[in-house]
């Protein structure tokens, strides 16, 4: 067995909330630059300048990017021989997350309950976990802060076998089509395609976590993500939706196991931001 | 692309009439922010015939809510929010004179259509851009709602704050001319 001190997760989950919040990692600059000079619309390349000295400014002052700084998900992969020290894991995520956002004045934007007095809890939770039990002695925390202009343009929906890639495709286009300029473009598409409706779901939150550009290891389904790129990109929407050349920066696809009867189908968009990082404790 | 045109609030029909879709306006004076909550309570208040605590004619209204202001700084950071969640309420406030509006995305057929009738200009500004937007803004002041929190209704002091026209008098869009033109046929 290998001991991990949650005292040590609860402050590196804090410093992370901020981290995420405040800057950029280089492979995406690199993305939003390349972005930016590939530009042909004059709206679009004005967009695109904000976007990438924005990064600049919020990196130096060390201030949010984003006034939304979104929901906290934490991703935590538990090894099977971790035990735990002082308390219990989701505890130690939430006090972190809680601590961060008041440290680095990120604004709370969590509601009690959805629908009645919609009362703001003042403090960015709870946090939104998904535990999973993996082999080893090692325990991984993926933390992403998730802006919601972009996730209330996302969705789950069954598509039957017959319709096959071709529409996968259309439906991923339609996504980003129907999004247009209010997911904040130039968007990350995440697809989670097979398993059940919220396996769909969760496997496509999981391809928003990978890093910018990684492809799918299955070659097939890495061709599947250039090939959308290009149809997403054709769309004309550009950056902000202000017309152009660049509406996704990037496709990421994960798949799973399904039934005879279906292909359940995820999309869960990301705004340019891409803030999220991975942890191993 | 159209020159920079700088606008000074409050705004009147003679100085929107120039403006057109696509082109870069940097606004000083002040403004007011105000996302969904905000919205239904001034909307309430309109209908139920009460004075509001914003003046309306003339004004713009910026969809932001900012994150917490640091000590020793004027505001956090203050981008756009989209505009298309407050688009049930805007018809109100453009009956009552409300001629700019600041936020980000598309808006409804409708509001389109209020807003050609009533003479206003919706303005974008980018979307994820808060920190750079924030340099532009030299004061604050808490107006109404201060229990709302973030959506509170703040007058801001701008200096040649940088939007887009993205919804001219003319009826125009920025969103449908500029996908139109760089749509490719796949």
């Amino acid at each position: 067995m290998t001991t991990i001190n949650l005292k040590e997760v609860e402050h590196k989950v804090n410093e992370a909330v901020k981290t995420i919040n405040f800057d950029t990692p280089d492979a995406n600059i690199i993305r939003l630059t390349e972005a930016l000079r590939t530009e042909s619309s004059a709206t679009g390349q004005l967009a695109m300048q904000d976007i990438v000295e924005n990064r600049r400014i919020a990196s130096e002052r060390q201030v949010p990017m984003c006034q939304d700084t979104g929901m906290v998900i934490v991703f935590a992969d538990i090894g099977e021989e971790v035990q735990f020290l002082n308390g219990n894991l989701r505890d130690a995520i939430t006090s972190g997350v809680q601590k961060g956002y008041q440290e680095g004045y990120l604004r709370k934007s969590i509601v009690v309950e959805p629908l009645f007095e919609r009362k703001n809890t003042n403090n960015n939770t709870p946090v939104v976990i998904h535990f999973d039990l993996v082999p080893g002695n090692k325990l991984r925390l993926t933390i992403a802060a998730k802006g919601f202009g972009a996730e209330n343009m996302s969705w789950v929906k069954v598509l039957a076998p017959a319709e096959g890639i071709n529409g996968v495709k259309r439906e991923v286009v339609r996504a980003v089509e129907e999004a247009g300029p209010n997911a904040c473009p130039p968007v990350v598409v995440g697809v989670g395609i097979g398993g059940t409706i919220e396996k769909a779901a969760l496997l496509a939150k999981r391809a928003l976590m990978r890093n910018m550009g990684d492809r799918n290891q299955d070659q097939r389904y890495a061709k599947l993500e250039a090939q959308l790129l290009d149809l997403i990109n054709a769309t004309g929407i550009g950056p902000q939706g202000w017309g152009g050349m660049n509406t996704a920066l990037d496709v990421r696809i994960e798949f799973f196991p399904t039934h005879i009867a279906a292909i359940p189908l995820a999309v869960n968009l990301d705004c340019h931001l891409q803030r999220h990082i991975s942890i191993m404790f | 692309m159209p020159s920079i045109k700088r606008l000074e609030t409050p705004l009147t029909q003679a100085n929107l009439k120039s403006l057109r879709v696509g082109q870069r306006i940097l606004i000083s004076g002040f403004v007011y922010t105000a996302r969904d909550a905000a919205h239904k309570r001034l909307t309430n208040a309109i209908d139920a015939k009460e004075k509001l605590p914003i003046p309306i004619d003339g004004q713009i209204i910026y969809y932001a809510g900012p994150s917490p202001t640091r000590p020793g700084e004027i505001i956090g950071s203050a981008g756009p929010t989209t505009a298309t969640r407050v688009d049930v309420y805007t018809p109100k406030l453009l009956a009552n004179g409300l001629k700019g509006m600041i936020g980000k995305g598309h808006r409804t057929p409708e509001v389109r259509m209020e807003m050609k009738k009533y003479g206003a200009v919706y303005f974008v500004t980018v979307g994820g851009a808060a920190a750079l937007i924030s340099q532009k803004i030299t004061g604050v002041k808490i107006i109404a709602y201060e229990d709302l929190g973030t959506e509170a209704i703040r007058r801001l002091r701008v200096e040649d704050f940088p939007v887009l026209v993205a919804n001219d008098l003319n009826g125009d869009d920025l969103f449908e001319s500029g996908r139109n033109q760089y749509k490719r046929e796949q």
